[in-house]
């Protein structure tokens, strides 16, 4: 019976009130082995106050394959942004 | 360096007139330093030389716990001693961001431990010399982990995202390592002559070791034209061995210790050291398991992984336990 422990991806909140952030990978027997090996890998220098670890397994990715047909559509539509609108100088606060 | 003589399994660079239409695509990528990421289509010996280099760089990692262990009891004092423990649990961080980043190429990380343990795949030479005092460990940390910087900060640079990415990672704490190295060998060479003469002993025994670390001379080195066409390598090993000599002598000099190179010199024109010869015949006899430790080193590690064994099944049947009972 292989006894290789599974992959889990291990995402890590800085102290700075921002989201979580893919720190890198682990192998795990189970979830809880999983965040107590995240702390001891990923945050031994106060890099995190928050962890989430995911099964890599359970990870859904969009195909590299795919990327134009995802991503090319937004290149058209540069409206989106704010500074595609010219303002006039004597109007503030916009 | 970290990983010595990488074989890419091909005789010349290849020409972009024999490359598939893929082949040239992804080429275009790298030319254009788009990084390429675990999923994206990658030529056959790219992936394998990648698999190869970045597992000698883990077991690298690994098995470079090993000569620092061996002073973890008899350091000097509990400070000492927490922060060699801190050093030495971080190298176990380093090994396991490059076999990570070795799985996402379709490896598993048991099967690159086998090929280590089997003797399929080295790790650097270095790690194959005895630390035999206290002022070896300052030796390290000062010049194979500099060593290891002057590598590992151009390789956040290369091609492969993962691989770019653990190096960011361990380059920021690589700096912590050689300079508690340094420091040590400060503490040795302000203390009395026995505490100095052990610190020159030690400099004089790891010298030529260190320099061996980047590697043969360019003009020897068949496959890393391919390697930097790739961008998996970024700098000569020759570029690189002259950058950490020239940043070396200077920190030796501060000590007031004398590099053991009668030949060596600074070349005004140039601004570079010159050395005298390396004994590059000690390097391959090294890599060919002949080296002071190579046997003891190997053994350890296979010690320790068969010693674990069971703890990794433990663990394995108890989560599997666990999560039946829960379907249940």
């Amino acid at each position: 019976m292989t006894s290789e422990w599974p992959l889990w991806e291990v995402f890590i909140r800085s102290q700075h009130g921002l989201a979580h952030k893919h720190a890198g990978s682990l192998h795990a027997p189970d979830a809880a082995m999983a965040v107590k090996n995240a702390r001891d890998v990923y945050t031994r220098r106060n890099e995190g106050v928050s962890i989430w670890v995911v099964r890599s397994s359970d990870v859904v990715a969009s195909s590299p394959g795919d990327r134009e047909a995802l991503f090319d559509p937004a290149q058209s539509k540069v409206y989106r942004h704010p500074t595609f609108f010219p303002m006039p100088d004597e109007v503030k606060h916009i | 360096m970290y990983a010595q003589l990488v074989d890419t399994g091909l005789k010349k660079v290849a020409e972009a007139s024999e490359m598939s239409a893929d082949e040239r695509a992804f080429q275009a990528r790298v030319d254009a330093d788009v990084k390429i990421e675990p999923k994206d289509w990658m030529p056959e010996a790219y992936r394998r030389t990648l698999v190869r280099q970045i597992q000698q760089h883990a077991h690298s990692e690994i098995v470079g716990m090993l000569p620092e262990g061996n002073w973890l009891t008899r350091a000097p004092s509990l400070k000492r001693k927490a922060i060699l423990m801190a050093k030495i649990q971080d190298e176990g961080g380093h090994g396991l961001y490059l076999y990570s980043a070795a799985e996402t190429l379709g490896v598993s990380r048991d099967d690159l431990i086998d090929d280590l343990h089997a003797g399929k795949v080295k790790y650097s030479s270095i790690f194959n010399y005895p630390t035999l005092n206290w002022a070896d460990i300052g030796t390290i940390g000062w010049l194979v982990d500099g060593a290891a910087i002057m590598n590992q900060i151009p390789l956040c640079r290369c091609s492969y995202g993962p691989y770019a990415r653990a190096m960011v990672r361990i380059c920021k704490e690589e700096s912590f390592h050689q300079r508690q190295g340094f420091d040590i060998m400060i503490s040795m060479c302000n203390g009395t002559r026995e505490q100095k003469a052990m610190a020159q002993d030690a400099l004089d025994r790891w010298w030529w070791p260190s320099l061996m670390m980047f590697g043969p001379p360019d003009a020897e080195s068949v496959h890393s034209a391919q390697s930097a066409r790739w961008k998996i390598k970024l700098l000569s090993n020759d570029e690189l061995r002259q950058r950490f000599i020239d940043q070396t002598v200077p920190q030796a000099e501060f000590l007031g210790l004398s590099i053991p190179d009668p030949e060596l010199r600074l070349d005004e024109a140039t601004g570079h050291y010159a050395i005298g010869p390396i004994d590059w015949d000690e390097f391959k006899n090294v890599l060919k398991g002949h080296g002071p430790c190579n046997r003891e080193r190997l053994a350890t590690r296979v010690k320790a992984w068969e010693d674990g064994a069971w703890v990794r099944e433990a663990a394995m049947a108890h989560a599997r336990k666990r999560a039946a009972r829960e379907a249940a």
